[in-house]
Formats: structure tokens, sequence, C-alpha cells
């Protein structure tokens, strides 16, 4: 049972009219789900309907010289095979629509290949297993070219270019090579304390692995319209960008989705349902382009890499004066959302803490790995991970409790935010006092008296 | 290409199809008869979306051929519920929050229901093994042992977080 | 080409047809066989379905057990007379893959797969293969070396083995995932002791080699001597040397090697312990 706590923020509270919160409701989908009855996107019959194997690159990066589908196209039970020049506007826009670039994919490669995987022929076929085979028959010759996997090595001089769009291994912002925040003098906070802690953090691409895999079934209908059965969970978004690669009106695109069997942020890119709109154009038949477990796993996008350095200056008495990060994020070979998430974890860092001294550098790193993209908090979770686990360093260093540390430390209604916002409507303290009574981890008494809307003093 | 004839049974009722030879039972049901309520989620016998009893014993509809379940008995959970009245696991799933995005949600319930024809009893140690083959993404899989272990004591739903069997 | 089945009642008749045809294969549960055509394998167009009833055959009476090769993972974990085997069965797959796995499917199952043929080779078991010319009865370690060379037309029908003294027989297979998961390695053991000494012992390592591989050199270390603490230890010292695990989703090959003295010792000191 869900329980409020009520004595926290009381003079604020106005609980009168809660009915829901704090009620244990069934949820609103289950009685579809233990029926079996949730309509998923391919949860329909549908006679006649073709099936789509996409043709991917085997190497991480190459030029392309040469593609050869006369073999594939002959084979029996191949409907249409679809390359670049089929692509009305061959140009991944995920983020375009709200004012978020750039427009560095193509939909189909054509001259190069900047990753292993990347979608270049598309197998429209009357079985998945004819797709399979006719997939085997295309030829495509590559010039391989060096890769490079490490974002530091990818920012060096003389390293691989995976974008030429880009002309460097990183997104430039309005900003410069990175998103910065400055608060402060970061040297000036080091020259002042009393211990300096300096540490790197990295993590791995992570799969969302959702039960269910990305795809999408392709109806045509009448006078031009199509309906397209999705697991996207960015329905509206990839109903927009279809209409601009295949440059046909919204209104011929009927979009029927909102229902993913897992999702977490992996089902955002917008990255079948072009293609099988497109080759359901083509022919003129229903399509599906359901992605099998390997593309699952190594296609689709992860949440991004990250590395993350952090350099602290703290205080016998457990006050962090200065912290300086740089954060690299991998956004593969391609930016998709990972410009947004560079720039959302430059506002995250350094966290909920108050801190005077405040230095940020957070870029986004394009290598000739899967293209990364949204999961679960993309541009926080990770930055999170690397804060707390240093906010618990700092505190063995100095001695000091980690929890009581970030009572020290917790950000407070009216401090300067080291993006120059001024804080309010802090909670921290509050809930690591519950957190401090729940657990069991007792902290001194003065921590119990603390409040967010207290300054420190 | 030729076509071959399966006939089988569904939920207890008598169904024939022509299909492709090496056709799968999963292909068969949800492509040919309209079954949707098992779900092709890794195609390789690791997720388990596609649990379904065949003659009583668990299998997976994305591994087994439909030619080799000519005149078996087939259920999944379109027949669970009779008379419309929802099966004691159904109603337990619904009561202890044991789905999310319920992708997972059938073939869970399908290899719950063999465990507890086997064993009406069982303990949580039994319960964790007989759904060892299905993989859940979304609840941690903590709602769905206890909904299945309060179907297996015949008592009211748990509360929805933190009670421990 | 399109996919075919052909179902035969009986042996020469489906050997005849997989030593024809490059693209036919033998079915037992399918866990593997209808994964990879799923997957995308358009090298195999023929499935074909045996279903002799002698593949079907379990004797485990008396002292020498024999179980045809279409015996389920299922059958065996559910049999009274070979309980010593139910913890093999029972670790292999979930319920729904034990209830279509067979023990002809996983003596060809690929590393990291293959549980019960770790088993079966510290069983010292006796593997019988027959094609369209005869019978050929393998040793399992012959087996397990010769496997990938058969002839296209050879079925594993049977395998047979002498029934373990109680408590003579270990097992234990670790996974990243449990109850089920690909092993990250398994070993299975025989551990004969008379009057305190071990007689002849066999241990079987699964996910540490391209097959099910036995391990000489920690089983010399033990035949002869009296099973102790410092024997055993003698024994995990050199364990690792013979194998060469592969790196995989499941575990790298240096840790395979670091972790298999330590599951070894845990195994054999659990043998000590017992009043056997």
């Amino acid at each position: 049972m869900m329980e409020i706590r009520k004595t926290y923020f009381a003079d604020e509270r106005s609980d009168n009219g809660l009915k829901e919160v704090g009620q244990s409701r069934q949820r609103s989908d289950v009685p579809g789900h233990i029926r079996g009855m949730t309509p998923f996107y391919a949860d329909r019959q549908i006679p006649g309907l073709l099936h789509i194997r996409m043709v991917r690159s085997p190497y991480h990066h190459a030029r392309i010289l040469a593609i050869d589908v006369s073999a594939a196209e002959r084979h029996p039970g191949v409907k249409r095979v679809i390359t670049a020049k089929d692509v009305p506007h061959n140009v991944y826009t995920i983020l375009n629509l709200i004012g978020i670039g750039p427009e560095d994919e193509p939909v189909l490669a054509f001259d190069k290949v900047r990753w292993l995987g990347e979608p270049i022929v598309a197998i429209v076929a009357a079985s998945e297993r004819s797709a399979y085979e006719a997939a085997a028959l295309v030829r495509v010759d590559y010039e391989e070219l060096p890769a490079v996997f490490d974002m530091e090595e990818a920012l060096k001089p003389g390293a691989p270019l995976v974008n030429e769009y880009h002309g460097q291994n990183n997104y430039r912002y309005d900003s410069g090579e990175c998103r910065k925040v400055r608060l402060g003098d970061v040297e000036e906070g080091f020259r002042g304390a009393e211990f300096i802690l300096e540490q790197r953090y990295d993590s791995s691409p992570i799969e969302h692995a959702p039960t269910e895999t990305t795809g999408c079934v392709v109806v045509p209908g009448q006078n031009n319209r199509l309906t397209c059965y999705t697991g996207t969970q960015a329905v509206f978004f990839t109903l927009d960008n279809a209409s601009i690669i295949l440059n046909v009106p919204g209104q011929h695109l009927h979009f029927v989705g909102g229902t993913a069997g897992g999702g977490f942020g992996g089902k955002v890119d917008c990255i079948v349902e072009p293609i099988a709109l497109l080759a359901a154009m083509l022919t003129g038949r229903p399509v599906a382009f359901i992605y099998n477990r390997y593309e699952e796993m190594q296609i689709s996008s992860p949440r991004a890499a990250e590395r993350i350095y952090i350099k602290d200056g703290v205080m016998k008495d457990g006050r962090i004066v200065a912290r300086q990060v740089r954060c690299y994020v991998d956004a593969g070979a391609y930016s998709r959302h990972s410009p947004y998430g560079a720039q959302k974890s430059a506002a995250h860092f350094p966290g909920p803490y108050t801190i005077p001294h405040v230095s940020i550098d957070s870029y986004c790193v394009y290598t000739n790995r899967t293209p990364s993209s949204a999961m679960r908090g993309f541009g926080v979770t990770i930055g999170d991970f690397a804060l707390e686990v240093q906010m618990d360093k700092l505190a063995r260093m100095i001695g000091m409790d980690p929890l009581e540390f970030r009572f020290v430390n917790a950000y407070r209604d009216g401090d300067m935010k080291a993006h120059h916002q001024v804080t309010e409507g802090a909670a921290l303290i509050e809930c690591m006092q519950e957190a401090s009574i729940l657990a069991n981890w007792p902290v001194d008494p003065r921590y119990l008296q603390m409040s967010s809307r207290q300054g420190r003093g | 290409m030729t076509k071959v004839p399966v006939q089988l049974t569904l939920n207890g009722e008598e169904r024939a199809e022509f299909i492709d030879s090496g056709t799968t039972l999963l292909r068969l049901l949800r492509d040919k008869m309209g079954d949707f309520t098992l779900k092709a989620g890794c195609l390789q016998g690791t997720c388990g979306t596609c649990t379904v009893l065949v003659d009583g014993e668990p299998r997976l509809a994305c591994l087994t051929l439909a030619e080799d379940c000519a005149a078996k008995a087939v259920e999944t959970v379109a027949g669970l519920s009779g008379n419309g009245s929802l099966h004691p696991l159904q109603q337990a799933f619904l009561d202890n929050f044991a789905a999310q995005c319920g992708f997972c949600t059938p073939g869970m319930l399908m290899a719950a229901k063999v465990l507890l024809e086997a064993n009406p009893h069982p303990s949580r140690a039994d319960v964790v093994e007989a759904l060892a083959g299905n993989i859940c993404r979304c609840t941690g899989y903590e709602p769905i042992i206890q909904a299945v272990l309060s179907v297996s004591r015949g008592s009211a739903p748990r509360a929805a977080s933190g009670e421990r069997a | 080409m399109p996919l075919a089945y052909q179902s035969f009642s009986e042996l020469s008749a489906a050997a005849a047809l997989l030593g024809a045809d490059s693209g036919a294969r033998l079915l037992g549960g399918g866990t593997l066989l209808v994964r990879r055509v799923n997957e995308g394998d358009t090298s195999i167009d023929t499935y074909v379905r045996l279903r002799d009833p002698k593949l079907l055959l379990l004797d485990a009476a008396g002292e020498t057990v024999r179980l045809g090769a279409g015996i389920t993972m299922s059958r065996i974990a559910r049999e009274p007379a070979l309980t010593f085997l139910a913890p093999v069965a029972k670790a292999i797959g979930g319920p729904a893959v034990r209830a279509a796995a067979t023990i002809g499917g996983n003596l060809f199952a690929p590393s990291p797969y293959g549980d019960f043929g770790v088993a079966l080779l510290a069983l010292g078991a006796t593997i019988s293969v027959e094609n369209t010319r005869g019978t050929s009865e393998f040793p399992a370690e012959a087996f397990f070396d010769a496997r990938d060379d058969l002839d296209a037309g050879s079925i594993v029908t049977a395998v047979t083995f002498r029934r373990p003294a109680n408590g003579a027989f270990r097992f234990l297979k670790v996974s990243r995932v449990r109850p089920k998961g690909a092993a990250v390695l398994s070993i299975a053991a025989m551990v004969n002791r008379t009057n305190g000494i071990v007689v002849e012992p066999r241990i079987a390592f699964g996910a540490m080699a391209k097959t099910a591989i036995r391990a000489h050199g920690a089983e010399n270390a033990l035949n002869g001597m009296a099973l102790t603490a410092e024997s055993i230890e003698r024994a995990v010292g050199i364990a690792a040397e013979e194998t060469s695990p592969a790196t995989d989703a499941i575990a790298s090959g240096w840790y395979r090697k670091t972790v298999l003295p330590v599951h070894l010792r845990r195994l054999l000191l659990d043998a000590l312990a017992e009043e056997v």
C-alpha cells in the first residue's frame, strides 16, 4: 500500500481533493492483457502479407562501391527490392519537428556505411524464408575503412571521420564543441579545497530488450491512404517523420499504435515505419517489417555509452566547493536523440547539490557504433550513477557518513543552481530524512532538523 | 507448392487448416487460426511468450511444428475463461498488478496453469521454477509470483507492494 | 527453396533421406533446429521426423540403463528410477523446453549447450549410432570426437550406461540466469570409492571446449587416492589446464577457466562430505 507522509510541507498540502492518489487501483489495460486480447501491432490476420528483410552492412565503416540487387529481384517470392534511390526524402529527421537537427542519417545507405548493421537494401517478399534467401543474394561491394569505437579516440586529431555531414566526430552546439555550464571559478574552488578527488566513470551501451520486438504492419487502403499498425512509443512523431520521408501528406497516413510490448525508450526512433510504408506503396500489398532478435539486440538503438570524468574539491566539514565534470555521450554513428541527451546531461550535473564553483562540459560524440537513442531518463540516468558513486567516495575519503554528507550539500530553495536557475520546490532534504527513518540508517539529529525551505546561512 | 492439411483441437474445438510444410504451431495458431493470445517474442525458445499446452504439456509454439501436432489438443489463453468468467489465475493477475505491457502475460498464464494442475499448492521455489522459461521485462517478476501463489493459497489478493509469501 | 517435412516410422528410411539430401535434418525436440530455421538458416530445407518406437524405449529397471535418444528431459526428470539424472534434466531450459528437448538432440547441441552430454560422459555411457549400413557403439568420449564428422545418414538411437552407486554421480551447472540459462560451465563426475579410495573416476566438463570433454588430468590426480581435501586440491589445481573455453555472450573464456577450479572444488568437497 502506498503511504503518504503528510507531515512534510504540511502547510502547502491540500489533500481534501485527493480521491485517487494513495488508493490501490487496477490498471486499466490489465483486463486486456490477461485475456491475451491487448492489440499489439502484429495481432492481426492479413491475407497476402509481404515480409521485409533488410540487408545490412557487415562492416563497421566502409565506402559502398556498388550495389547489385539483380539476383535478389529475380528470386521466387520477391515482390520488390528497395534501395536508397527509391526513398523520396532519404533522410531520418527524428527530432527535426521540435527544431533539433541534424539531418545526418540516411534511411537507406548509398555511398557509405558507418556502423555494423546499417540498413542498405530492403527485400520485400511473399514469405520470411524467401526474403532471407533473397537477402543473401544481394551483392554489395565495399571498401573497408578504419573504424573508431572509443569516444576519446574519436575526438583525437587523425581519428577516422565517422560522418562527413559533421566534418568532425562531435556534434557542434551553438555554444561550441560541447554543452557548457559555468558557475563561479572551479580553479579557484580547487585551490581552496582541502581534499581533491578525480574519478572516471564508464558505462556500456544498454539494450532495452523488450519482450516484443520493434516492428510494424502496413495495410494499404483506398485513395492512397495507408494504415500502419505499429509498436512505436512515438506515434505522432513517427507519422510526421514518415510523411516527410515519403513526401506524402500526413492525412494519408493512419497510424494505429500506443500499445507496445515493452518500450523503455527503445521504440522512439521511427525506424521501421517509413520503409514498411514505402514497400506497401510500391507493391500495393500489406507489408510487415518486424525485427528478429538479432536486430533487436544489435541493430535497434541502445542507451548511449557514456564516459564521465568528475573532479571535486571538498572541505573537511563535508562541503563540496568545486565540481568539474567532463561528460562524453556516445551517439554511435548518427545523432538521433543524442545531442538532446548530452544537453540534458549538462543541465543535470552537478546533481541536486549546491556547489559554488561548477564547470560542466558535455559532449555528443560520434563513433562507428550502433546509433544510440532514448532509454529511461537518457542523459540523466548514467550521470546519476556517476554522481552518486562519487558522492559515496567523497564521503569515505573525508570519513563522513554518506547520507550525512548529502545533507550537508543538498540544495535548498533560493540556492543558485549551476545553470543559473534559482532552486525552488526542493525536497531532497525531506526525502533523505524519511529515507533515514525507513531504512533505519540513523543520522545526526541536526540533519533531521534541516529544511529545504531554509538556506544554509 | 503443395499445402498440407493439419487438424487438431484448439481449446476444445476441432480445427483444420492447410499449411505450408514446416510451418510452426505459432504461425498456424496466429496466422491461420486467428488466435493472437500467444505471441512471437523471440522465435528462438528463450522468451516463453509463445507458451501453449499440447496434450497437457507446456510447449513453445515457435519451436513446435504444426505437422507434429496433428490430432493433438492445444490450449491457449483464449480458452482460459469459460462462459465469460475469468480463470482464477487471470483474476489473480488482475488483482496483483501482475502485468504492465502485457506481452509476457499469456505465456506466464499458461506456464502457471500447468504448474497448478500438477501441483495445486506449490512453494515459491516451485513457482519460480515453473516460470523459469518465461521472460518479463517490466514487472521484475515478483507480482507475477505473488499472483500465482495467491491462487495456490486460495486466499484473497495481496496488497500491491512489499509483502512476500 | 521451400521447407519440407517428412515423417518416417522406420529408421532406415529416415537415414537414407538424411544421407541423400544435404538440406535434411533430423528433428529431436526442435529447440535448436527450428530455431535456426526461424532465424533465417535457409540451408535447412527438410525436417525429418522419425517416430520409430525404439527411440522412446526407457529401460532403467536394472544395473544397465538404456535410454532411447527420443526421450525428453521432462520424461527423465519425472522417472523414479533415474532420480540421479533429475538435476541434469532440470538444469536444461525451462519446463516447455524440457517437454521437447531430447537426449539425442542434446548430444549434438553446440557448446555452451549440451549439459546432458556432459552427464553421459561422466557416466561412461555408450552411444548407439545407426545408419543404413548398421549400428556402431561409441564410448561417449569417442562419440564427441567423431560427432561433427559422422556420415550424414547417422542417427543416434540410444545411450547406455551402468547405474551409478548411490551418491557416486555428481552434477552442477553454473549459469548467469537461474533456474534456467545456458551454461557458464557444467561439471559431471562419477566418484566411486571403495574403502575411501577413489576408483576410476570420471570427470566431465561442459562449455569448457568445443564439445563436452573428460578431465583426464584431474581424474588421474584422484585415481587410486583417498578422497581428501588434499587430493581434491591437487585435482582442482590442474583441472583448467586441459580446457579451451570459448568467449561468448554468456562468459569469457578467461572467466570460465578462472572459476572452473572453484566449482570443481565445491563439487568434490560435497562428495567428500557425504557418507558413501
